[in-house]
């Protein structure tokens, strides 16, 4: 079934996108997993690791700033690009398409508060 | 029926239009809804009502009616269609959570093939990448053995399982009104009463006709014949003649709108569009030389081992709707030509959302879902003039070559914009509106590149030859 996956193959640590480069596009993971690093005054920190389902690149949808962190596949990867242009398209006709996305941003923000809510916690002890 | 009071969540924002005053029907908690048919059209309907429902606190019931088992092969289980998951569609899937698992995918379209009379160009997709989706709708063609795919309309049926509904293996025979609610029969008894009722039993039964005895005032979509069959070729034969693309047909045949070979797993679909195909036009199709090319031995083409003369909506229902009931996808409205199972996803959704988000009754439908059904219907209007332009330009062989100069020129270049190769991709994939297909060809980039195209073309006399990237 090598014909049958969707999207483009990445090699293991090949970049689908770079921290830095300008984006019009976000991606869903099809199969694999891929990691999104994110790099710091020289050092590299590992944000998460994203599964099949899994979208990313998807703040370039709602900002004109260059992407935050670098995705690159952990294994053999296969991604989909969804264009910014497609999905706006019919984001305005359907508002309710963006809900998955905000549902997946809101997750992260959430996850983020509890995240922050621990370092400050080991900060103070 | 009085709508519940519920306050404004980020559902409700995200998903209403601008509010309207909406009528007194309305579904309530432990309302029931029945969906007749399980193609692309009943299964995103049920999928989306149930999720709609979940975010606003709405406990209600979906039944699917649907004889057909996807699993099995030939007749039985298939849904007699091209089965291109269109690139738009596969993207916008994929937002909405829904990537279409490997299994189902026989193959993944990355380029087109145009032939036409006087040659043949490849046109890559514009990243390089499998965007597109070859499916089949059932588990395959009759005689299939074991399989390692499965079928597309299954697996949306599954999921609309999966937010809840029920799957009830009947056919359903009529619809009556008693006491102000549609009750569904079926040959075996049947005889139950439902708070909504959406049809969604496409065109190739002749069931959305009785939906005319309702009196709610729906006219049903006009239709016409097309043809598919399928060649068994094996894989290994599929990848070496057609590779990743879906090759596609402008060949001057009078009545053929579009043709089409599309390589799934183990076999390659063969679909005939137009003004009611019939034999004699499906065999001057495969007598052409640009069709017999696309088969290992162009001297014989081998059997299909099924066929048949499904029907297509070519003129929308007038009045999908009324209280309590709804008809989506090919039984309403639908994309001419291209990508149907793109406009079953989009009006079954938006009927879902009138429905939780709205209200049921008529006027619901028609100030909240009749505008996604009249935008596309608006669309197909433009579609139809490019269609019959397009006719101009299959019966000319000099028009014919100008376009493959200008795609083939295009496609060598590899940068900068691709006007004519754009044009074509959409037209082919059903990517794009009609609309945003007519407003590029406006462009001056492409029509006076074309304009010289044209004339260049008129001079040159050179035979058709084989453009771009090999397979
Ligand atoms: C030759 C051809 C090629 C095509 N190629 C493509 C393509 O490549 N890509 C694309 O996107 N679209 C294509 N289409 C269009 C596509 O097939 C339809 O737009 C799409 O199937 C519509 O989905 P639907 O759910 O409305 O109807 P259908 O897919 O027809 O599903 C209707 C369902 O209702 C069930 N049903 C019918 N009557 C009853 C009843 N009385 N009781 C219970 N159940 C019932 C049927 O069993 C069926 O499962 C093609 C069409 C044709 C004719």
């Amino acid at each position: 079934m090598k014909n049958s996956a969707l999207g483009r193959t990445y090699a293991d640590k090949e970049c689908i996108i770079r921290q830095g480069d300008v984006g019009d596009c976000m991606y869903v993971v099809q199969t694999g997993k891929v990691e999104v690093v994110r790099e710091e005054g020289g050092v590299e920190v590992l944000l998460a690791v994203l599964d099949e389902g899994d979208f990313f690149g998807e703040m370039a949808l709602f900002e004109q700033d260059v992407r935050s962190a670098s995705v690159c596949s952990r294994g053999e990867s296969r991604v989909l690009t969804v264009d910014k242009k497609t999905l706006l398209g019919r984001v305005q006709e359907d508002p309710s398409l963006a809900f998955n996305i905000l549902r997946t941003l809101s997750n992260r923000i959430r996850k983020l508060n509890a995240e922050l809510v621990r370092a400050r916690g080991r900060s103070r002890t | 029926m009085r709508k519940p009071q519920r306050g404004p969540s980020l559902a409700d924002s995200l998903t209403s239009l601008p509010q309207a005053k909406s009528s007194d029907l309305s579904l309530e908690d432990g309302s029931e809804i029945a969906v007749i048919g399980g193609g692309p059209a009943g299964s995103f309907f049920s999928y989306f009502v149930l999720g709609q429902a979940k975010r606003v606190g709405l406990d209600i019931r979906v039944d699917i009616y649907e004889p057909r088992r996807f699993d099995e092969s030939g007749p039985s289980g298939c849904n007699h269609c091209g089965g291109i998951i269109s690139e738009s569609l596969v993207q916008i899937l994929a937002a909405e959570g829904i990537n279409i698992p490997p299994d189902v995918v026989q193959r993944g379209i990355d380029s087109y093939m145009l032939h036409t009379d006087v040659g043949s160009i490849r046109i890559d997709t514009p990243l390089v990448e499998k965007r597109i989706a070859a499916v089949f709708r059932g588990a395959g063609p009759s005689g299939l053995g074991e399989s390692s795919w499965s079928s597309f309309d299954a697996y949306l049926l599954n999921l609309a399982v999966s937010k809840g509904a029920q799957v009830r293996r009947k056919l359903v025979s009529g619809v009556e009104f008693e006491a102000g609610r549609p009750h569904l029969r079926s040959p075996d008894g049947l005889n139950k009463g439902y708070d909504l009722v959406a049809v969604a039993t496409g065109v190739t039964s002749n069931f959305f006709q009785l939906i005319d005895d309702l009196e709610i005032g729906y006219r049903p979509p006009r239709t016409v014949k097309t043809f598919i069959c399928e060649f068994q070729l094996g894989s290994e034969t599929i990848q070496a003649q057609l590779g990743t693309s879906m090759h596609v047909f402008l060949l001057d045949i009078p009545g053929l709108e579009f043709a089409a070979v599309i390589p799934k797993g183990d076999y390659a679909t063969m679909c005939l569009l137009g003004h009611d195909i019939d034999n004699q036009m499906v065999e001057a199709f495969l007598a052409s030389p640009e069709v017999k090319g696309c088969f290992p031995n162009p001297e014989m083409i081998p059997e299909h081992v099924c066929f048949c003369f499904p029907r297509i909506n070519v003129q929308s229902a007038v009045q999908p709707f009324g209280d309590r009931v709804v008809l989506v996808g090919d039984c309403g409205v639908a994309r001419l030509y291209k990508d149907g199972i793109g406009s079953a996803y989009r009006t079954s959704k938006a009927a879902a959302k009138t429905a939780v988000l709205h209200g049921i009754a008529m006027e619901d439908f028609k100030q909240h879902y009749w505008p996604a059904c009249r935008t596309i219907a608006k669309d197909n209007r433009i579609g139809k003039f490019i269609f019959a332009f397009n006719h101009l330009f299959q019966g000319r062989r000099f028009s014919q070559r100008a376009v493959l100069r200008m795609t083939s020129w295009e496609q060598q270049k590899k940068e900068g914009p691709q006007f004519m190769s754009m044009v074509l991709w959409d037209l082919f994939t059903g990517s794009a509106p009609y609309r945003e297909i007519l407003r590029r060809t406006f462009h001056p980039s492409f029509w006076i590149p074309f304009a010289w195209n044209l004339v260049a073309a008129v001079f040159s006399r050179g035979g058709g030859k084989k453009i771009g990237r090999p397979l």
